[in-house]
C-alpha cells in the first residue's frame, strides 16, 4: 500500500528540524484570553496582538456585542441550513441591506466566509472556454475558486500592468474575460495600482472582480477599499470582502451593480451547498459594518499607527515589504526561516505577537514578519512595539 | 515558425533560466531535472508567451512536463 501522506514528508521534516532547535511553534499558539482587541494572555504571558485582522477593533464594541447576544436569544444559536432553503433569516437580508448601503451598489450576497465568497463567484462566472487573467500573488482562495472552475487560467507578473495588457490582447476573439485583481496583497501589504489596471481590462472587454477583504473599513474616504481611494469603484464588476477582517467576525461577501447579479444565489455551489452563517455573527456584522461607515477617526489614527510603525522600523534598520506604508500590514522581511522563528519567538517572549509567514504563502519564498495594525493600538503601544522590535532584532542579529 | 525553428528560439530563451548549465533533451523535465521552483516557472513562461505572443494558461502548463512537450505546445499554439 502506498502511504498517501508520504509527500507530506518533507514538510513534516521540515517543521521537526525547526521545533527540535527548541524553538516554540509558530503554528500552534493558544491566545488563552482576550483582553480587548489589541491584547491578549498567549501561553499565561500578556500579549499585545499585531498579527491579527482586526484592523478596526470592532471585536469588542458594545453594539456589536450587544446585537449579537439579542441575537442568540431572538434567533437561537444557528440556522442549520442553506441560505437558499431556512437559512435566511432577518439577519442575513440585514447584512446585505448594510453591504449595499456601505458600497452604494444594488447587490449583496453573504457567503458563510470570505474564502468561499471568492471560490463560489469566481468558479461560477468563468466557465468553460472564458479566461481569467489573474495576479500572480492572488490569494489562496482565488487561485482554489480559478481551479474549480473550468475557465483558462492566465496569470501574470504581480502588479506589472504591461504583463496584464499583453496577457489581456492575446486572449482569443469573443471569449469572456475575467480579470481578478486585490487591493491590497497581504504578504508585503502593498497595493495594487487598480485605476490604470481596471481602465485597460475595461478597454480590452473584460469584467473585473476586486478583492478588497484587507482594506475595507480602513481604506478610502468611505472605508469602501483602495478602488474608492483611487476613484474607479464604478468601475468594479464584483467587490468581494469578509467580515474576518476590519468588520470583526466572520462571513464573506460579494457586491456587484450587474442587473443580473441575484441569479448567483441559484447556481453558485459554495453559496447554496453549505450551511448560512448563525444570526449571532450576521446581526454583530450587519452592526459593525454600519459604524464602520462613520469611522474617519479611527481610520485617520490607523494610518498614523501604520505610517508610525513603518518608519520606526525602518529607522531601526529593517528591511521591509514596502518602501512607504501603504496599508494596515507592514511586513518585515527575515533572512530566512530559522532566524524568522527565531524572531518571532523573541518577540512573542517580549510580550508582542506577530504573524510569521512562509512559502507557499509568500512572495518570492521568502520569510515574513507580518504586523497588521490595529486603530485601537494607542500611540503609546506603537512605541512599545518598536522597542520590543529593536531588542528582538538585536538579540536574533537581525540589526 | 516551424518545430524546428520553434525549438532553437527556445533553446535561445531557457539559457538565463538554466543557471546550473544542466544539458536540455526534449526528454528534459522541469520540476525534476531543472528544479526549477513556481517563481522560475512563471518568468520562463513569460518569456515564451512575450516572444512568441502565445498564451500558455496554467490549464496547458499542467500537461506540459518536459522540454520536449513544451516545444510541441508553442509549436501548436502558434497556430
Amino acid at each position: 500500500m502506498t502511504d498517501l501522506f508520504s509527500k507530506f514528508d518533507p514538510l513534516i521534516e521540515q517543521r521537526r528540524a525547526l521545533l527540535a532547535g527548541g524553538v516554540e511553534d509558530p503554528f500552534n499558539l493558544v491566545m488563552e484570553r482576550v483582553i480587548s482587541p489589541t491584547v491578549a494572555v498567549c501561553n499565561g504571558r500578556e500579549t499585545i496582538l499585531l498579527g491579527t485582522y482586526n484592523y478596526m477593533g470592532m471585536t469588542f464594541d458594545p453594539d456589536v456585542i450587544a446585537s449579537g447576544k439579542q441575537a442568540l436569544d431572538d434567533f437561537g444559536s444557528g440556522t442549520t441550513g442553506s441560505r437558499v432553503l431556512n437559512g435566511t433569516y432577518a439577519g442575513h437580508r440585514a447584512c446585505e441591506e448594510a453591504l449595499k448601503e456601505f458600497y452604494g451598489m444594488d447587490h449583496a450576497m453573504v457567503f458563510s466566509t470570505g474564502y468561499q465568497a471568492n471560490l463560489g463567484i469566481i468558479s461560477t462566472i468563468a466557465g468553460k472556454g472564458d479566461y481569467i487573467i489573474l495576479d500572480i500573488d492572488s490569494h489562496a482562495s482565488i487561485w482554489d475558486g480559478c481551479k474549480m472552475g473550468d475557465a483558462e487560467v492566465v496569470p501574470f507578473k504581480h502588479n506589472d500592468i504591461e504583463a496584464m495588457e499583453k496577457r489581456l490582447k492575446r486572449v482569443p476573439e469573443g471569449a469572456g474575460k475575467l480579470v481578478v485583481l486585490e487591493g491590497v496583497y497581504s504578504m508585503l501589504g502593498d497595493i495594487a495600482p487598480l485605476k490604470e489596471m481596471i481602465r485597460i481590462a475595461k478597454e480590452n472587454g473584460a469584467m473585473v472582480l476586486v478583492d478588497e477583504a484587507h482594506s475595507m473599513g480602513f481604506i478610502g474616504p468611505n472605508g469602501r477599499g483602495v478602488a474608492e481611494d483611487q476613484g474607479c469603484l464604478e468601475d468594479v464588476d464584483f467587490v468581494i470582502g469578509t467580515f474576518s477582517k476590519s468588520v470583526g467576525t466572520v462571513g464573506g461577501f460579494c457586491v456587484s451593480n450587474h442587473p443580473k447579479f441575484e441569479i448567483m444565489r441559484l447556481v453558485c455551489r459554495p453559496y447554496v451547498f453549505t450551511a448560512s452563517l448563525p444570526p449571532s455573527v450576521v446581526h454583530t456584522a450587519a452592526t459593525s459594518i454600519r459604524k464602520l461607515m462613520h469611522a474617519g477617526n479611527k481610520r485617520a489614527h490607523l494610518w498614523e499607527n501604520s505610517k508610525t510603525l513603518h518608519k520606526g522600523l525602518r529607522d531601526k534598520g529593517f528591511q521591509l515589504g514596502t518602501s512607504e506604508a501603504q496599508s494596515a500590514i507592514i511586513a518585515v522581511i527575515m533572512p530566512d526561516l530559522e532566524r524568522g522563528a527565531a524572531m518571532w519567538e523573541a518577540l512573542l517572549h517580549e510580550g508582542l505577537y506577530v504573524n510569521l509567514a512562509r512559502p507557499p504563502a509568500t512572495p518570492a519564498g521568502m520569510t515574513l514578519l507580518r504586523c497588521s495594525l490595529c486603530a485601537e493600538h494607542s500611540a503609546d503601544q506603537v512605541q512599545t512595539i518598536i522597542g520590543m522590535f529593536e531588542r528582538a532584532g538585536k538579540a536574533v542579529g537581525i540589526i | 515558425m516551424d518545430r524546428a525553428a520553434t525549438a532553437e528560439k527556445i533553446a535561445e530563451l531557457i539559457e538565463p533560466f538554466n543557471k546550473k548549465g544542466i544539458t536540455v533533451t526534449e526528454a528534459t523535465t522541469f520540476a525534476g531535472d531543472l528544479e526549477w521552483d513556481s517563481l522560475t516557472v512563471m518568468d520562463f513562461v513569460a518569456a515564451i508567451e512575450d516572444d512568441f505572443d502565445i498564451i500558455i494558461s496554467m490549464n496547458q502548463q499542467a500537461e506540459i512536463e518536459t522540454y520536449g512537450q513544451l516545444i510541441d505546445a508553442v509549436t501548436k499554439l502558434q497556430g
